[in-house]
């Protein structure tokens, strides 16, 4: 049974995948949207161009090291600001108005902004994904801790727990599936905000690259850029799926 | 059979609870007075809103209450304590914890060797009938399942007074049936006094030697009668002559304060 639903499931991936080649293919050849969709008999021997002129790989990791490293700060700085939030109401008042202010202002809109203080280079990239990904992850860890069942605690307590114990065995193991939703969430605020904070100044990157790309209307090596750009946050969606398989298998889903 | 002279277990002194409301002070209880015997069943009824979770949860320490003092043994308590085990209605299984962690879990906060709690765990599950699912996550377990679990939890630390809060009443009849008769062979077996939560008439008769009535806000006892039917009791003592008799009259009883709620 669940043999055939997995195959079934495959079936349906493949007919995704031919219908969207299909309709790539249909776009290529209409002369309006020729120029901007190149197929892949375009776009696969760019991968060997961008090679060869020494790039692709120099943007990809140019680009990774960013989103790691600002990732990585806002996780670890999310993580500790959540936790006070969800404990010191007053601390939560004065912050949480602002994190969600900024949270909903596009980081292209005050990257220029960083870029002036921190200056031109990985520096001002790492600091704007950061804040982007700090304010996504901060708020929604808050969310999770405020949202931990209290008659959980109170059988915790009933059974001999005190407040170490309560955060080492509730707190922490209850709050797990909001910080996996916390890095679902951040990988992908990090990489949309690649882009901007690429926009000023930078040497090398996905995000500088296709912009450049542009200005020679190159479109075949951009699409590819684009393209890995996707790949990318698939493999990032895999690896948080497989973090989620691993460490909240108890959690109760609602099956489709 | 032990007699009257049985010791008090706990001592419930002139407890009130009053809570802020938005714009006005609520009674949750008013002056409740009450002995438990050790080894006793205390079934407490009443209508929603006459505070007997609240008592409930004082008793247990993780509320404080407004005015008066609980004794335990003759000692006042101060916040929970592991010889005060509490079954609560919505299970409150640690969802992260397989059936047999969780009813380690009060026991490695005892810092038991994991060898000997995983023996009392087991001990205590296969009394609940659920050997072939220790390793089994709450999510997998049906609710009467979870509740067994819950209840093994409770036993397992070896508490001295077990509080249960309306523990079948989210059950279907059939699973509650099954889980009463269990909880009395248990009771007999392993004597502890309870308090116990309901608010079923017919559960309350069947499983208490006392029943304490209470009112509408603010809560106060309105009543305690004892139950002279003699254990073992099983789901067939429901249609003894005695039992039916009992019922009527807190029927009466309870009605009346039913009625104050919905007025």
């Amino acid at each position: 049974m669940k043999h055939t639903n997995k195959n079934i499931l495959w079936k349906w991936k493949m007919l995704s995948l031919a219908s969207v080649l299909l309709l790539w293919f249909i776009l290529s050849l209409i002369p309006r949207t020729s120029r901007s969709f190149p197929f892949l008999n375009e776009v696969l021997p760019s991968i060997a161009l961008m090679i060869q002129r020494g790039v692709l790989w120099k943007d990809i990791s140019s680009s990774m090291i960013a989103i790691l490293i600002g990732f990585a700060l806002g996780f670890v700085s999310a993580i500790p600001v959540a936790f006070i939030m969800a404990w010191y109401t007053p601390v939560r008042n004065i912050i949480e108005p602002w994190i969600q202010f900024i949270r909903n202002i596009p980081a292209l809109a005050y990257v220029p902004l960083i870029v002036i203080s921190a200056g031109v280079g990985r520096r001002s990239q790492i600091i704007v994904i950061w804040l982007a990904c700090f304010m996504t992850m901060s708020i929604t860890i808050y969310q999770g801790i405020k949202s931990i069942d209290v008659t959980l605690v109170k059988a915790a307590r009933v059974l001999g727990a005190n407040d170490f114990d309560i955060f080492r065995k509730i707190t922490v193991p209850a709050t797990t599936p909001f910080i996996i939703t916390a890095i679902r969430l951040g990988l992908s605020v990090a990489l949309t905000t690649l882009i901007a904070s690429e926009s000023t100044g930078a040497i090398a990157g996905m995000g500088m690259r296709i912009r450049s790309l542009s200005n020679t209307f190159e479109t075949a090596p951009m699409l590819m850029y684009i393209i890995s750009i996707g790949i990318i946050g698939l493999l990032f969606s895999k690896i948080v799926d497989f973090l989620e398989r691993r460490f909240t298998g108890w959690q109760e889903k609602i099956e489709a | 059979m032990a007699g009257e002279n049985r010791g008090i277990k706990l001592k419930i002194q002139n407890v009130s609870k009053n809570y802020d409301a938005r714009n006005a002070k609520v009674t949750a209880l008013n002056q409740v007075d009450l002995e438990i015997r050790e080894n006793e069943f205390v079934c407490v009824i009443g209508p929603s809103g006459c505070g007997k979770s609240t008592l409930l949860n004082i008793i247990a320490g993780l509320i404080e209450p407004s005015q008066g003092k609980v004794f335990l043994d003759g000692e006042e308590i101060k916040g929970t304590g592991k010889e005060r085990g509490v079954v609560f209605q919505q299970y409150a299984l640690f969802p992260w914890l397989t059936v047999l962690e969780n009813v380690k879990f009060g026991l490695k906060l005892q810092r038991l060797p994991d060898k000997e709690a995983t023996e009392i765990a087991m001990r205590y599950i296969k009394s609940v009938d659920l050997e072939d699912f220790v390793n089994a996550y709450p999510k997998e377990l049906s609710g009467g399942m979870k509740q067994r679990v819950a209840i093994a939890r409770a036993y397992a630390v070896n508490p001295e007074v077990l509080l249960l809060d309306e523990p079948f009443g989210a059950l279907d009849a059939q699973t509650r049936a099954q889980l009463q008769t269990e909880l009395l062979n248990t009771w007999q077996t392993e004597k502890k006094t309870c308090f116990f939560i309901t608010h079923d008439v017919d559960e309350a008769i069947l499983l208490a030697s006392r029943i304490i009535i209470m009112s509408a806000r603010p809560g106060r006892i309105k009543q305690i009668l004892d139950v002279d039917i003699p254990y073992p009791r099983t789901q067939e003592t429901k249609n003894s002559a005695k039992f039916l008799e009992m019922k009527a009259e807190i029927w009466n009883e309870v009605y009346e304060e039913y009625l104050a709620v919905i007025k």
